[in-house]
C-alpha cells in the first residue's frame, strides 16, 4: 500500500483544561474515504478541528503528504491541500451564494470549474444570488461542500454533513460523495449514521472516550453490527 | 428676501452647508472606526489621534520640506496607515485574546500618548494651513457663495465613502473582510492569511483618520486637540449607524451632520447636544443602531 495521504498519531488535544483527545492514530490513504463513527461528544469533531489547527492546544503528529501540520499556521493547513467543510456549515450571512462559492483562494490546480460545481449542485446556481443562509439546510450544507471544490483541495475534511438534513437530501450528498469519490478525491467524514457512510466508506474507525478504540475495512461491517449497535447506541 | 420656515434661505442654506461639511468628517471618520470595529472588534479611541495626526503630517511635511498640499494629500494618509500597522502588529495583536475593554484602555492611553507629543511640541493653540490655490475663492451658486475648499471636501468625502464601500461590498478582498468579520478562524482554515488581513484593516482604517485630517487641516486649524474634539461626536455617530456597519456610518455621518446644521438654524442652544439626543433616542428604539445587524 502507498504512503498514507494524512497520518495522525498520539493526538492529544484540549479545551481550556478539558482533555478532549487521548491519543488518537489514524491514517487515511490517497483516493480513500475513511469514516470516523462515533457517539455525540467522543471527539470526532475535535479530531478534525486538531487536524486543521483550529484548536492550538494539542500534542502529537499529524503529518499530509509528509508535511509537519502540527507545526503550519492555520492558514497553511488549507494551502496544503486540505478543505474543512464544519458541521455547523459555516456560510456566511453578509455573502451571497456565489461570493460564499467564491471565498476560499484556490490551493492548487485541478479543482471544479463553477460549471462543473453547478452542474453537480443546480439548486446553487438558481440561487447564486440569495443571501447564503437563506438557502435551505441541504442547500447550505451544499453549498459548504462545493466551496471547497474550487479550490483544487486533494483531501476533505467532513463533520457530519447529513447531521438535520431530510431523507432525500442525505441521498442527494451521498450521490455528491460517491462522484467526488470516484474523482479521486481522499476523504475523511465524521459521521454517526454509519448506513449512509457505508455507501461511500472503505474503512471505518470507531472513537470511544477521545481515542479510536477500532478499525475495520467496508467489508467487516456486517460482522461487526453488534459492536456498533453497542457503542453506538443504534 | 426669501423665507423656508421663517428663515432667510441664505442663512439656512449655510448652516446646511455647514452641516454637510461636519457630515463628511463625521462620515470619513465613523467609516474608518466602523471598518476597525467590524473586523478587529476593537473600539479605536486613538482614531481621533490620528486624525490629528494625519493634520499634522501635512502640516510638517509643508513646513519641514515644503511638501504641498496635493503629494500630501497621498502621503499624509500613507504615513499614518503605516503607523497604524506598525501599532496593530506590535501592539493591538496581542490583546485580541484579552476582553475588548483591554483594546478600548489600549487605544485610548495611545491616544493621550500621541495627543500629548504634539503638544508638547506644538503647544495647544492651532497651526495654520493654506488651502491650495486652485481651491482658493468660491464659486456663487446664486442662492449662496460656496467657498471651493469646502465644496472639494464635500466632494472627496463622497468619493472616499462611496468608493471604500464598494470596495468592502464587491471585490474580492471585501469578500474576505465581511467574511472574517463573522467568522475569522473558518476564513483561515480556507487559507486565507487572516493576521495579515487584521493589519491591513487597521492600517485601512488609521489611513481614513489621516486623509480625513489632512483634508480637514485647511478647514480647521491644525491642532493636536483637533481630533479629541471630534472623536465623541464620530462615536455617537457609528453607535446610532450599529457598530461595524460600514454603510450605517456613512449614512448617519452626513445625516447626523445635517441634523446638526439645521438644529443650528432652528434651535442653536441644542446644536451641541442634538446628535447625543439623537443616539439616546436610537439606542431606546433600536439598540443596535440604525442599520446594525439585529435592527
Amino acid at each position: 500500500m502507498s504512503e498514507p495521504l494524512l497520518s495522525v498519531r498520539g493526538l492529544n488535544a484540549w479545551y481550556g483544561e478539558g482533555h478532549a483527545l487521548h491519543g488518537v492514530d489514524l491514517d487515511v490513504f490517497p483516493g480513500e474515504t475513511v469514516t470516523l463513527l462515533g457517539r455525540n461528544g467522543v471527539g470526532k469533531t475535535t479530531t478534525l478541528r486538531a487536524i486543521m489547527g483550529l484548536i492550538r492546544k494539542r500534542t502529537g503528529t499529524a503529518t499530509f503528504d509528509g508535511r509537519d501540520l502540527m507545526r503550519m499556521p492555520l492558514h497553511h493547513v488549507a494551502r496544503a491541500g486540505i478543505g474543512f467543510v464544519p458541521e455547523e456549515r459555516g456560510i456566511f450571512s453578509t455573502l451571497s451564494v456565489e461570493e460564499n462559492l467564491n471565498l476560499p483562494p484556490v490551493v492548487a490546480p485541478g479543482g471544479m470549474t463553477p460549471d462543473e460545481i453547478f452542474e453537480l449542485f443546480p439548486n446553487l446556481k438558481a440561487r447564486r444570488n440569495s443571501q447564503g443562509t437563506k438557502l435551505s439546510g441541504g442547500e447550505q450544507q451544499m453549498l459548504a461542500m462545493a466551496r471547497m471544490l474550487r479550490t483544487g483541495v486533494r483531501m476533505l475534511l467532513l463533520d457530519e454533513p447529513t447531521e438535520g438534513l431530510a431523507p432525500v437530501i442525505v441521498q442527494r450528498i451521498g450521490e455528491v460523495l460517491a462522484e467526488l469519490k470516484a474523482r479521486g478525491m481522499t476523504i475523511l467524514l465524521v459521521e454517526q449514521n454509519f448506513r449512509f457512510a457505508r455507501r461511500i466508506a472503505d474503512r471505518f474507525y470507531l472513537m470511544e472516550h477521545g481515542k479510536i478504540t477500532a478499525g475495520f475495512p467496508v467489508a467487516e461491517l456486517d460482522e461487526r453490527m453488534a459492536l456498533l449497535h453497542d457503542v453506538l447506541g443504534v | 428676501m426669501t423665507m423656508i420656515f421663517g428663515i432667510p434661505v441664505q442663512a439656512f442654506l449655510g448652516q446646511l452647508l455647514v452641516g454637510l461639511i461636519n457630515g463628511s468628517f463625521y462620515a470619513m471618520l465613523s467609516l474608518g472606526l466602523a471598518v476597525i470595529f467590524g473586523m478587529l472588534k476593537i473600539i479605536n479611541f486613538a482614531h481621533g489621534a490620528q486624525y490629528m495626526f494625519g493634520a499634522f503630517v501635512g502640516f510638517l511635511l509643508l513646513q519641514w520640506l515644503h511638501i504641498g498640499y496635493w503629494p500630501a494629500l497621498i502621503l499624509a494618509p500613507l504615513v499614518v496607515g503605516v503607523v497604524g500597522m506598525a501599532i496593530e502588529r506590535t501592539m493591538l495583536s496581542r490583546l485580541y485574546s484579552l476582553d475588548p475593554l483591554y483594546g478600548l484602555l489600549f487605544t485610548f492611553g495611545l491616544a493621550l500618548v500621541i495627543e500629548g507629543v504634539f503638544s508638547y511640541y506644538y503647544g495647544v493653540s492651532g497651526q495654520p494651513y493654506a488651502a491650495p490655490q486652485a481651491l482658493a475663492g468660491g464659486t456663487n451658486l446664486g442662492f449662496m457663495f460656496l467657498p471651493n475648499y469646502r465644496g472639494w471636501v464635500v466632494f472627496s468625502s463622497l468619493v472616499i465613502c462611496i468608493g471604500t464601500w464598494l470596495a468592502i461590498e464587491k471585490t474580492r478582498l471585501g469578500a474576505y473582510l465581511r467574511a472574517a468579520t463573522e467568522n475569522p478562524k473558518l476564513v483561515q482554515a480556507f487559507g486565507v492569511n487572516v493576521p495579515v488581513l487584521l493589519t491591513l484593516t487597521y492600517g485601512l482604517g488609521s489611513a481614513l483618520a489621516g486623509l480625513a485630517g489632512i483634508l480637514a487641516a485647511p478647514v480647521y486649524q491644525v491642532s493636536p486637540l483637533m481630533g479629541s474634539d471630534l472623536i465623541i461626536v464620530v462615536f455617537a455617530v457609528v453607535v446610532v449607524g450599529g457598530m461595524g456597519s460600514i454603510l450605517g456610518a456613512i449614512v448617519t455621518g452626513y445625516v447626523l451632520g445635517l441634523a446638526e446644521g439645521l438644529t443650528k438654524v432652528f434651535y442653536p442652544e441644542a446644536s451641541n447636544i442634538v446628535i447625543f439626543v439623537i443616539m439616546a433616542v436610537v439606542l431606546l428604539i433600536r439598540p443596535a443602531g440604525l442599520f446594525g445587524r439585529d435592527a
